[in-house]
């Protein structure tokens, strides 16, 4: 069963004037998000991402299409018992210490107050915020406000966690923390659904991936699905004592050569060629350093993909 | 029920972290303690003037209360994007609506409750009668404070903080004038303006009713069914007006 359905939203934005254009922000986006999965929604800033994320939570109404959340329509109040949410950029009540901050969220997600006072002391353990407990908000750093802003979300141990950008503010050993809590989350059998810009945490932690640009849906599926049916693989020759460009079948077949005093440096096209290449650089004498096959990142995938819609 | 507390609670531990409440209340601390001076000027009148300061520093510190900070109950949940993580959890927005007015509601009642105290206080130590009247000018008061917040959270579900203070501030101004208009309705032959000032008054709500500081000071007490009357009618425009706040919140994206 899934956690999230998206099928063919599209949200339009109608001007205030008659003279103002309607902006269209998402058009006809379709997803889905398996319990139990880590979905990373992949975008440029103003791709849409947030408005889809905002969607979910009800928080904006889509002008067509489906929106089912833990099997009901998105916006429905008796499901966010079961959700969590951590918008961009949070910004939270500056007044309240960190213990009362979560006790006010504990309560509106209908937690008892002994289950309250259970909880906070575990999730400020596992946001690295114990010493921060009687400290009020406003003396916290941007990371900090982002941790206390994943404790919130947590709270009541949801089903379902809706991430905006959870790692932006953080300092890399912030984010290596929220990339293990993030897969702690997948271990506990909890679905995740994360926005980020950062590429290489989507490559190490999601199940699945989506890109979106422009309001559209450009790639949908696991990582290696995307690179390995869209970007083609390389590989990378590099020997000493020849001219690259001196040699015929590596003028012919090489895709890009660079030469540093005697030592060249070959990208290939693909294994096909490799041999032609090899045999041709023994004949004129060459020592080979190493051979490097390059498979498509999800970072090329991203701006190709990109680049392609712009 | 408990997330609607929840909310209130939480407003009203805000308002009271925030230091302008307290350079409110001091200022009318400091405005009731001069009417006991400004009284002594006097001669034969000091006690209804002291009653007369001491309830007009209770009224517009309460007013001012409602409009300014009545007007940041949404706007500023919506500004600062709050509003989010809020409306993420189990709560309906007509619980968040109803939650921010309760605690804001809770803190105009508790500082009236203050400053009536402190002013009581006043009038005692400084010797002078306490009249029923006085409780009774209070009471409408805190009707009319709260009457004036309803409309500031309602302008500020579906409008910026400016306009809104803007808006409630000509509310309460027009909604003490409400009579003139009637007034002019009575003598104006031009059928346009006679029907346009009579929709008008009964279209502003008459806090003119809700006001009877003037006989207060002057020990006079109003007719406990007028009282009543004026109470109810205070409540009831309030609660029209928070059902069109929660309504407009409703359907408003965020």
């Amino acid at each position: 069963m899934n956690a999230i359905t998206i099928e063919r939203v599209t949200k339009v934005y109608e001007p205030l004037w008659p003279w103002h254009r309607a902006s269209t922000v998402l058009s006809d986006v379709s997803l889905s998000v398996a319990k139990g999965e880590i979905f990373g929604f992949l975008g440029h800033n103003g791709a849409g991402k947030t408005t889809t994320m905002k969607i979910l939570l009800g928080l904006l109404r889509p002008t067509s299409g489906k929106v089912d959340v833990l099997g009901a329509p998105a916006g429905d109040v008796a499901t966010h018992s079961q959700l969590g949410y951590l918008p961009e950029a949070p910004y939270f009540y500056d007044y309240l210490t960190a213990e009362e901050f979560l006790e006010f969220y504990g309560k509106l997600a209908g937690m008892s107050r002994d289950a309250i006072q259970c909880r906070i002391p575990i999730l400020l353990k596992q946001v690295g915020l114990q010493e921060a407990q009687d400290r009020q908000l406003r003396k916290f750093s941007k990371g900090m406000l982002q941790r206390i802003g994943l404790a919130q979300a947590l709270i009541q141990d949801p089903a379902l966690v809706v991430l905006d950008e959870p790692m932006s503010g953080l300092d890399p050993m912030g984010r290596k923390e929220v990339r293990d809590l993030i897969i702690n989350l997948r271990e506990q059998g909890k679905t995740v659904f994360f926005s980020t810009h950062i590429l290489s945490d989507v490559e190490m932690i999601c199940d699945r991936v989506g890109i979106l640009a422009k309001g559209k849906m450009l790639a949908l599926g696991t990582v290696e699905e995307l690179v390995d049916g869209q970007l083609a693989e390389s590989i990378e020759v590099v020997c000493d004592g020849v001219i690259g460009t001196q040699i015929e079948p590596v003028r012919r077949l090489a895709l890009r050569t660079l030469q540093s005093g005697a030592r060249c440096l070959m990208v290939l096209p693909g294994h096909e060629c490799l041999d032609e290449i090899l045999e041709a650089l023994r004949r004129a004498g060459a020592r080979l350093v190493s051979i490097i096959p390059h498979k498509g990142s999800l970072e090329e995938l991203f701006v190709h993909k990109s680049h392609g819609e712009g | 029920m408990e997330r609607l507390l929840a909310v209130a609670v939480n407003t009203f531990r805000e308002t009271l972290r925030d230091k302008i409440l307290y350079n409110l209340v001091l200022f009318a601390v400091l405005l009731i303690g001069s009417s006991v001076l400004l009284g002594t000027l006097t001669i034969g009148e000091q006690a209804r003037i002291v009653n007369d300061l001491g309830l007009a520093a209770i009224n517009v510190v309460a007013v001012i209360i409602a409009i300014f900070i009545g007007i940041g109950l949404v706007s500023k949940e919506i500004e600062r994007r709050t509003i989010y993580t809020l409306l993420a959890r189990p709560i309906t927005r007509s619980q968040f609506v109803l939650g921010k007015y309760l605690g804001l509601a809770l803190v105009i009642l508790v500082n009236i409750g203050i400053m009536f105290a402190m002013f009581l206080a006043t009038m005692m130590l400084s010797g002078h009668p306490v009249h029923a009247s006085l409780f009774q000018a209070v009471e409408l008061m805190m009707v009319e404070a709260l009457l004036i917040m309803a409309f500031a959270l309602l302008f500020s579900t579906f409008t910026s903080s400016v306009l809104s203070a803007t808006l409630t501030l000509g509310i309460y101004v027009i909604g003490h004038l409400t009579s003139d208009l009637k007034t002019i309705a009575e003598k104006n032959a031009s059928g346009v303006i006679k029907s346009l000032t009579t929709t008008l008054y009964y279209a502003f709500p008459n806090l003119e009713t809700l006001n009877i500081k003037g006989q207060s000071a002057a020990g006079i007490s109003v007719d406990l069914g007028f009282q009543v009357i004026a109470t109810i009618y205070g409540l009831l425009y309030t609660g029209l007006l928070l059902v069109g706040a929660c309504l407009i919140f409703q359907r408003r994206d965020f």
